[in-house]
């Protein structure tokens, strides 16, 4: 490596495309379920970001065409009111996957800062903290969750998807916290991070370069679980018609086929079935997904 | 004596335990009042059973613990009350060499990752490429060659050997002037101590580096500080001080008497010979209830009245120091 003090910006991007994509992707590999669990996640991602540009979208009411089973037309079928189910679960990909993206990266950076806050620092400030924590810990979420919606939508304030996002995670952090506050204070007596001490290397390279490395496929597997729960609630809070309409949006999909008893006759079970298929489908994958995740940042499960 | 390079005086590490639910604090004074110094290169075998405090005194001589009474100096000063630059100086002048070679590498990091960072913190290195060449060059030294081959590996690609000699590289690439190593070759294979503290010796040649070699093995101690100083250390006390060599020949405190008795010699006549009269209890006291006056009173073959009631200090008597009112 002597010598090649100066690399070429194109030579550092190959060896981070070969670092950050090529080399997980062929630890992946080694795990078919997470092959699968990736290509499903995979599918998904390609169906919010293309399928809206390629599937048009049309919400005018047609009542002939109502309750029409799948078809090369309409693969899916058509929903009470004549419209194509398959196009309205494409439309509302882009959201769904947004969403839960969001609430669950805000859910994991509250939990990963508070629990590295409380575990390093230790002594009081780690008992007060975690008592908040816990109290957090034992608020029912999804109740607290419906009663927050339905406040919102009484209030008529506008709900975004950001807020959506925040929304979500407003207790899901508790538990991660809890756990990386456990983990922290198990490594931070690890002889390594001890002789980072002597070696006068401070406080942010121990966090950042040292116990952060150890973490992080705990990290990354919880951001994948934690969407998970967020989609969850996410298409709960819209079944329930606590959240504000949104065409297209699986949840609110599911609220009109139980708003016009498709669940009850059968006649537009379709309509029902379509996104709760869609959503099961999408955990399973990020399930499976997050398998690979701990082998491709542990060297400890690397094979060569 | 000149100014030792690092050195304890009356210094006391006080640990807070609390037994059972709605149990009472209690104290374990770790180290007791201990009065240690250790001059520029030099050697200084800290040795004595577990749980006597040895690896606690070696942390408040690094500044990772701070101590509750008295004072830990280097070269002169007060350890915690350097500021800014000074104490970064101390923390580059002083360096750990941990006992477990398996948890003393980061494991999710590769083996360069434990050497660049601080060549750049000193500036030792002025770049990435050049802290890259250096830290292939501190394992050439510990005998890791080829080196470009242990730089990208993760340690759990390597053995207890190879690790610990990667331990020592970390610790010498800034170039201190104080190195302790606890128990630094106890949990490596017999046959490969030697070869570790024979690197470290030869190392010390190069960069006469000071060492406090904590041990609990008495061969080891013999070997590595052969020609130094030796220090026995017993429930947070150091009993005695001197040479090596005429402390294992000659021991005068009776805890070191027992201690070195407790080496198994191969020859039973000559295991008789050595004679000492047995302890007269084998079980170490609680570290929460020590006992009144000198803490071996309950053990000692020759306790007399005085050891019941009054500690006995360290005090020189030919050419070392003993804490013993028998001298």
């Amino acid at each position: 490596m002597e010598g090649k003090t100066k690399r070429s910006i194109v030579g550092i991007m190959l060896s981070a495309v070969r670092a950050w994509i090529y080399e997980p992707l062929t630890l992946l590999a080694t795990d078919k379920r997470a092959v699968a669990g990736f290509l499903i996640v995979l599918f998904y991602v390609g169906l919010a970001v293309i399928g809206p540009m390629v599937v048009p979208l049309d919400l005018t009411p047609n009542l002939e065409r109502a309750y029409l089973p799948p078809s090369l037309e309409h693969p899916l079928g058509t929903d009470p009111w004549g419209r194509d189910i398959f196009a309205q679960l494409v439309h509302g990909a882009p959201d769904m996957l947004v969403v839960a993206f969001l609430a669950g990266l805000v859910t994991v950076l509250i939990g990963t800062v508070v629990g590295i806050f409380s575990g390093y620092s230790g002594g009081t400030v780690d008992l007060i903290v975690m008592t908040i924590t816990d109290i957090v810990l034992t608020i029912p979420g999804f109740p607290l969750l419906m009663v927050i919606a339905a406040f919102l939508i009484g209030s008529g304030i506008e709900v975004n998807i950001f807020m959506a996002a925040a929304l979500l995670s407003i207790t899901s952090w508790a538990g991660l916290a809890r756990a990386v506050r456990s983990q922290i204070l198990s490594i931070k007596k690890e002889p390594y991070i001890e002789v980072s001490q002597t070696l006068g290397l401070g406080k942010l390279h121990i966090i950042f370069s040292e116990i952060m490395p150890n973490i992080l496929p705990y990290i990354v597997m919880n951001l994948i679980l934690s969407m998970i729960g967020a989609l969850y609630s996410y298409v709960g809070l819209m079944a329930l018609g606590l959240l504000p309409y949104r065409p297209g949006n699986w949840g609110a999909m599911m609220h009109m086929a139980m708003a016009v008893s498709g669940t009850v006759t059968g006649v537009g079970s379709w309509y029902v079935l379509a996104p709760a298929a869609a959503v099961t489908i999408l955990q399973i994958g990020l399930v499976l997904f997050s398998n690979g995740v701990d082998k491709i940042f542990n060297p400890r499960l690397r094979e060569k | 004596m000149s100014t030792p390079l690092i050195e304890t005086i009356h210094t006391s590490k006080i640990f807070e335990v609390r037994k059972g639910l709605l149990g009472v604090k209690r104290h374990i004074r770790a180290v007791d009042d201990v009065s240690l110094n250790i001059q520029e290169n030099e050697i200084v075998a800290l040795v004595g059973e577990s749980g006597c405090g040895k690896s606690t005194l070696g942390r408040l001589m690094l500044a990772l613990l701070k101590p509750d009474e008295g004072q830990v100096k280097f070269r002169d000063k007060d350890i915690w009350s350097l500021k800014g630059e000074e104490f970064k100086e101390f923390r580059r002048s002083a360096q750990l060499i941990p006992q477990d070679p398996y948890s003393t590498l980061n494991p999710m990091k590769k083996v360069i990752s434990a050497l660049y960072p601080q060549l750049l913190k000193y500036k030792i290195a002025s770049n990435r490429s050049e802290a890259r060449k250096m830290s292939a060059e501190l394992l050439e030294m510990v005998g890791l060659s080829p080196p470009e081959d242990f730089l990208n590996r993760y340690p759990c690609r390597l053995s207890g050997g190879q690790m610990q000699r990667i331990s020592i590289a970390r610790a010498l690439s800034v170039k201190p002037s104080f190195i302790v190593a606890d128990e630094a070759v106890s949990m490596l294979d017999a046959s490969l101590r030697i070869e570790i503290l024979d690197i470290l010796l030869n190392l010390r040649k190069k960069f006469s580096t000071a060492y406090l070699f904590i041990t609990h093995d008495l061969a080891i101690a013999r070997y590595f500080a052969a020609g130094e100083r030796i220090a026995i250390m017993y429930l947070g006390n150091i009993v005695e001080v001197g040479d090596t060599e005429e402390v294992i020949q000659n021991p005068m405190h009776p805890y070191t008497k027992a201690l070195i008795m407790s080496v198994p010699v191969p020859d039973p006549k000559l295991a008789k010979e050595r004679g000492l009269p047995p302890l007269r209890s084998l079980e170490i006291p609680s570290l929460v209830e020590l006992p009144s006056g000198c803490k071996f009173h309950t053990r000692c073959p020759y306790a007399e009245k005085i050891c019941e009631e009054k500690m006995p200090e360290l005090r020189e008597v030919k050419n070392r120091l003993v804490a013993c009112h028998l001298y």
